[in-house]
């Protein structure tokens, strides 16, 4: 977390947290069943109305920050509904809304979208997965194919979050001047979406099909070939994971040193134990490490440049290589507690495990720091 | 009284500088590995060019030699003097612990003739603290101070003083009552390195450093002005040292002149590896090196941020032990990570001459002194988990008892 808060970014916190218990508990999240839907419209709506899609959006587009300085706003948001592995479309909405707004002024105008998304009134989600392929946004199978003044979509996404809950699906895919993206009605003929099981429970993914999708020459965001808007979509996806997963870590490892304190065996608590003690140093010292480069990301991110990709990279390599031992670090010191369906603990380690695998592994990540080492 | 403007004090540095110091022109000075006396002679004649322009001991106050100027001067002298020689080797622990601690509890006296002498070029400064009896343990000292008359006389063994074998003084720790618990009988002096009974030996180190010593005290005369602070008051000192010293490793000393450090550690980065010996197209030297280079950018953010909160007051200055841990670890991994690119590579060197891979490889010979130095990892992780986390204490037989029931070894 930042250390200094201004007294709306406080209030944007607060605000976040009031609406978040009342909709979603723990207790909630560990109930869910399957096929039921992770959150509701309506109360994305309200969320919005607190800010939670315009941080990323100018004010003459619908949006603004409390801050003004967005990514900021945006990772102290993701850490306030962290903390409660809370459902909704965060990553989602706001990714396709970097994007959207950063190849804002180039190619067709899409204007409208971003005030209705900035609103809260519809639902975007990035569809740039592709089955059994790891992150390689730039080399797309799906393709669009030119035809009278659009494009013909035809080929299959995955692990695309809140697919079923989406209006707006926005599209990675191949056409002969380069990969583009395209945001394409999820109702829109030819489109067809099926679930997909996944490890967290508050979350929802789906693969979607696309065969002989028509979309209008209007539907393509940017320009063909333009690897900076998918840069920048990454780096928000990154900065919200990293802030997100940095909360539930500091969440576990409270939860763990109070377990420590009050957990006696032999006649003494666990924290009297050095070699428990010496774990939780360890713990201790990478959980600052995950918030410094959390917050370096978003600094970084937020000031945009070339330290941006490297910074967002960094975060994502060390946050996601170190949350899951920290996690595991947690459970085993409560026990066969911590492996069981009643505890809270293994809601964190599904978000952390989930975090970890998109938008990039610590592994692709450490590539692209090599890339940009230009090594 | 007014101060001069930091611009005007920069603008004057700059041409200065320019006029007076030579250039650095890429010449690193070298690891400390055999004779370097003219390493510390070159250091004494810069620092003395430094007094005599009248750029030495900035934020030093003017009655004991110093400038009496502010931490924003010396950070706009250290901004201009980039690219020029310093004498960087005074830097630590001269000017960064033991004149500071000296102005914080030193006599008058002391003040006006040590500090003084080191602003001018003419002495260095060391400090004898740990003992070969026991390294974490510092206020378990057993080198010996006994009052004879006007005089103490000093007797026992120091190790792990680093360059003391270049140092005209050293602030000694020493008990000097036996009879009461360990951090109530100590007294700080400030010892000659050349009085009568003091021997040196530098310590040679697996990857050939020598800046490390020992010393052998034998019924060395201290007068009473020897004395730091007060007589039973040296635990305080030895503290002020040690805060000192982390203030001066998150590079947060305004005592010290120019930037950098002196080249001391041979080694090799897992970047300067792959690039050698012509790896960099192999993806798995490449994930390796990033792995490398975001642990270390990691790293340089929790420090950051760490001190940052310690100034502010959101964390205990305690924490600067997470700091330390994590530098181990960013440590470890760049050697690990070094030989592990190196590969076969790191069994020979290039005919006689070590090369890359052999640089390499004695870094890793040494990997766990980032664990060792300024206190063990383990300490650190008492720290963390004490005084950050307040976990119970480790029960430690030897407090509040009279240090001469203290058990010492078997």
């Amino acid at each position: 977390m930042e250390l200094a808060l201004s007294p709306d970014q406080k209030l944007f916190r607060t605000s976040a947290r009031g609406l978040l218990e009342e909709e979603h508990s723990l207790d909630r999240v560990r109930e869910m069943k399957d096929g039921e839907p992770r959150w509701s419209r309506d109360w994305w709506r309200r969320g919005a109305e607190l800010g939670w899609a315009a941080a990323l959006v100018p004010e003459d587009l619908g949006g603004g920050s409390v801050s003004g300085e967005g990514v900021r706003d945006l990772a102290l948001l993701a850490e306030e509904l962290g903390a409660d592995v809370a459902p909704g479309p965060l990553i989602p909405v706001n990714t396709v809304l970097a994007g959207l707004v950063e190849a804002h002024g180039r190619g067709p105008d899409h204007t409208a979208e971003i005030e209705a998304l900035a609103a809260g009134e519809s639902i975007a989600t990035w569809a740039v997965y592709e089955p059994g392929r790891e992150w390689s946004p730039s080399e797309p199978d799906v393709t669009a194919t030119p035809v009278d003044g659009g494009f013909v979509l035809d080929g299959t996404k995955d692990r695309v979050q809140d697919a079923d809950q989406a209006d707006l699906l926005l599209v990675t895919a191949a056409t002969p001047d380069g990969p583009a993206q395209f945001l394409v009605p999820a109702g829109a003929d030819g489109v067809s979406i099926a679930p997909q099981w996944t490890v967290d429970l508050s979350r929802s993914f789906g693969e979607v099909r696309f065969d002989g999708v028509r979309a209008g020459a209007g539907a393509l965001v940017g320009e063909p070939g333009a690897g900076r808007v998918v840069e920048r979509q990454l780096q928000i996806a990154v900065v919200i994971q990293c802030a997100e997963v940095t909360a539930v870590l500091d969440r576990a490892f409270g939860m763990t040193v109070q377990w420590a304190f009050d957990r006696h065996s032999f006649g003494r608590p666990l924290a009297s134990y050095q070699a428990l003690k010496h774990r939780f140093a360890d713990m201790r010292t990478w959980l600052e490490a995950c918030h410094a480069t959390t917050q370096a990301a978003a600094a970084a991110v937020q000031a945009g440049g070339p330290g941006a990709a490297r910074a967002a990279s960094v975060a994502k390599s060390f946050v996601g290589q170190r949350s899951l031992p920290l996690l595991q670090e947690c459970v085993q010191l409560h026990g066969g507690l911590g492996v069981t369906w009643e505890h809270d603990l293994h809601l964190f380690l599904r978000r952390a495990l989930l975090d970890r695998a998109l938008y990039g592994t610590p592994r692709d990540h450490r590539l692209r720091i090599a890339d940009l080492a230009s090594l | 009284m007014t101060i001069e403007s930091i611009e005007s004090f920069r603008g004057r540095a700059r041409t200065w500088l320019a006029e007076n110091m030579p250039r650095t022109a890429g010449r690193e000075p070298a690891p400390i590995i055999e004779d370097d006396s003219h390493e510390w002679q070159w250091a004494r004649e810069l620092q003395k060019k430094l007094y005599a322009g009248g750029f030495a001991g900035i934020c030093f106050p003017k009655e004991y030699g110093g400038l009496g100027l502010t931490p924003a001067h010396q950070q706009a002298f250290n901004e201009e003097s980039e690219g020029y020689e310093m004498p960087l080797l005074l830097n630590s622990p001269t000017f960064s612990i033991c004149a500071p601690t000296l102005l914080d509890m030193g006599s008058e006296e002391q003040k006006r003739e040590r500090i003084g002498a080191a602003i001018r070029g003419e002495e260095i400064m060391c400090q004898f603290l740990s003992e070969p009896g026991g390294g974490s343990d510092l206020a378990g000292v057993r080198t010996r101070a006994d009052r004879d008359g006007d005089h103490f006389v000093l007797n026992g063994a120091k190790i792990w003083s680093t360059s003391a074998y270049a140092a005209d003084w050293g602030l000694c720790l020493a008990r000097t009552d036996w009879d009461v618990p360990k951090h109530h009988g100590l007294t700080m002096f400030l010892v000659s390195t050349r009085a009568p009974g003091v021997t040196i030996n530098r310590i040679r180190m697996v990857n050939g450093n020598r800046e490390f010593c020992e010393e052998f005290f034998d019924n060395v005369r201290l007068p009473l002005s020897a004395v730091v602070g007060e007589v039973g008051d040296g635990w305080r000192v030895a503290s002020q040292q040690l805060y000192h010293e982390r203030t001066a490793m998150g590079g947060g000393s305004p005592y010290t002149s120019g930037t950098g450090h002196p080249a001391m550690m041979p080694g090799a980065t897992p970047v300067e590896v792959a690039t050698a010996l012509g790896r960099t197209a192999d993806p798995r030297v490449r994930e390796m090196v990033g792995e490398y280079l975001a642990l270390n950018e990691v790293a340089e953010q929790t420090s950051a941020r760490v001190t940052r909160a310690i100034e502010a007051g959101d964390l205990p200055p305690t924490a600067a032990s997470l700091l330390r841990l994590l530098h181990a670890e960013a440590s470890h991994v760049k050697h690990d990570l070094a030989v592990e690119v190196a590969g076969a590579a790191v069994a020979t060197g290039v005919g006689n001459d070590e090369g890359i891979q052999g640089r390499a490889a004695i870094g890793f010979l040494m990997r766990q002194s980032a664990s060792l130095g300024g206190g063990s990892d383990e300490m650190s992780r008492n720290v963390v988990s004490e005084r950050v986390l307040g976990m119970p204490r480790e029960p430690a037989p030897d407090r509040g008892v009279p240090f001469k029931q203290v058990r010492n070894g078997r």
